[in-house]
């Protein structure tokens, strides 16, 4: 009876409990009806029709939670993975590269951090509703084009491993300087991305990857007590103060740092950390290496050729060469369009022409970027130097 | 198990203007291909080019009948399998092995096909 239950139910396990439950119905019912006419009849036809409704409600379970049910019974396609763990399945597929990044990190806020999905609308800015969708279309992604529920083999681990990183990365610099609304930080994002950071780094402890970006985290992080003054305004990292700055974060954001420059060679990550790690090292704003962190700069825009990179950099040669140098090395990225919506290059071509006496240029430049700014925080700082420049 | 649709799709003129030797490299992707996937493949075709193909669309009363493409795009569908994976990683991995992957004008889609419980 298991075997012919089996044959149906494809899962000897089920078949297992169905027989059992079969044999434990029928001494309840014999002893109140008397023994059926075809008893083995009787025992495979109960058997059939509770693993009938077992596989009912398993493939409900399934379309419901495809992420929450672990198919043991499934075959290991390809190499075993370094390390098993509910939690790592769960991460990766949520990052899965089939899978939108929108729905990646939306899924990941969802599922693994446990934010309500009003709470993931919020964080990005979009109407419940919306982000209500993206998860449900994500979900219903994974389980039709059956995304698998686990943790990639080793020869996978790199390339999915970088996505988690990104995805990582996103919720934590969308809580650390949030684009639009009053306040600069939003602490819940912030924390669920370290933890994440923490987790990963625990469950792949050999990956620097993931040691370069929680470094990274922790030491912008540190910063964020002396980010805010009294009044709610903006105070950049030159008028910071420092005695406000973590040390015991950034203790354990430059032992991190450590461990993933050894070795093989840093990712952007590893890089930025680096660079945040100047920072938190300096006594001042005006004792900062900022040859260091130049050449720094130099390394990650060969590994980020991005403008926004550039502009950083730029804004280093000029504290490091002058508002003058700091001011030729803008030039060229005035033509870049992905900058032409960004704050940032107006606030600092702004700044390099206050300091070089040149006020009405500076004004123009200030009232760029106040124009380009969504942060209540930001504006009322730009604001304030605009006001200062007269 | 669940079946999947690959559909290959490129830039037919520039299949049209390719060398044997590229054709040798192509062939031996989908060697590859069929090699990995084995019985999990369950058919699969090159298309005769979309300029031969003839689309059907509604008109009054019965349909209405036109040369060519049912989608007019640069990139043209060339080929498919039809194979039976266990997820979705399967697929791509075996997907992976076809060259159309690797050149700038043509990919891969992957499709899972609607099972009937």
């Amino acid at each position: 009876m298991l075997a012919s239950t089996a044959r149906f139910t494809r899962d000897l396990d089920l078949a297992e409990e169905c027989a059992q439950d079969a044999f434990a119905q029928a001494l309840v019912t014999w002893a109140r009806d008397g023994v059926p006419g075809k008893p083995g009849a009787w025992l495979t036809t109960v058997a059939a029709n509770r693993a009938r409704d077992a596989l009912r409600r398993r493939a409900a379970f399934r379309r419901r939670l495809p992420l929450l049910v672990a198919d043991d019974a499934a075959p290991v396609v390809g190499e075993r993975p370094a390390v098993d763990d509910d939690r790592l399945r769960l991460v990766f597929t949520c990052c899965h590269p089939a899978l939108s990044a929108d729905a990646q990190v939306a899924l990941t806020l969802r599922l693994v951090c446990g934010l309500s999905t009003a709470e993931v609308a919020r964080a990005f800015l979009v109407q419940e509703p919306t982000m209500a969708a993206r998860i449900t279309r994500a979900k219903k992604k994974i389980a039709t084009a059956r995304i698998p529920y686990r943790v990639p083999s080793r020869s996978e681990l790199p390339e999915r491993l970088a996505t988690v990183l990104d995805v990582v990365y996103l919720v934590f610099t969308t809580g650390h300087a949030a684009p639009a609304g009053d306040d600069l930080v939003r602490r819940d994002l912030v924390d669920r991305a370290l933890d994440l950071g923490r987790i990963l780094d625990q469950l792949l402890p050999d990956e620097t990857g993931v040691a370069g970006l929680l470094a990274l985290m922790l030491l912008v992080d540190a910063r964020r007590a002396s980010r805010v003054g009294p009044d709610g305004s903006l105070v950049l990292m030159a008028e910071q103060d420092r005695s406000l700055w973590n040390r015991p974060e950034i203790e354990e954001g430059a032992a991190l740092l450590t461990r993933a420059l050894a070795g093989r060679p840093p990712d952007r990550y590893a890089v930025e950390a680096a660079i945040a790690a100047v920072h938190a090292e300096a006594p001042s704003w005006a004792d900062t290496d900022w040859d260091e962190v130049v050449r720094l700069y130099d390394v990650l825009l060969e590994l980020r050729p991005s403008p926004i990179v550039a502009l950083n950099r730029a804004a280093a040669i000029g504290l490091r060469d002058g508002p003058q140098t700091g001011l030729d090395a803008l030039m060229p990225l005035n033509d870049e369009p992905v900058l032409a919506t960004y704050p940032y290059l107006s606030a600092a071509r702004a700044d390099f022409l206050r300091q070089l006496g040149r006020l009405e240029e500076a004004r123009n430049a200030y009232e760029e970027a106040l124009a380009l700014t969504g942060n209540e925080v930001e504006r009322a700082f730009l604001a304030k130097r605009l006001d200062e420049v007269g | 198990m669940a079946k999947y649709l690959v559909l290959i799709y490129g830039d037919e003129k520039r299949w049209d203007n390719r060398t044997d030797q590229e054709w040798e490299v192509n062939h031996e992707g989908h060697r590859a291909f069929q090699e990995a996937a084995g019985s999990a493949v369950l058919g699969g075709h090159q298309l005769e080019n979309s300029a031969t193909a003839t689309s059907l669309r509604a008109g009054s009363g019965s349909p209405t009948i036109t040369d060519g493409p049912f989608l007019e795009t640069k990139e043209a569908l060339g080929g498919f399998y039809v194979v039976e994976a266990t997820d979705l990683d399967e697929v791509v991995r075996w997907s992976s092995l076809l060259r159309e992957t690797a050149e700038d004008h043509s990919g891969i889609e992957v499709r899972p096909i609607v099972e009937r419980s």
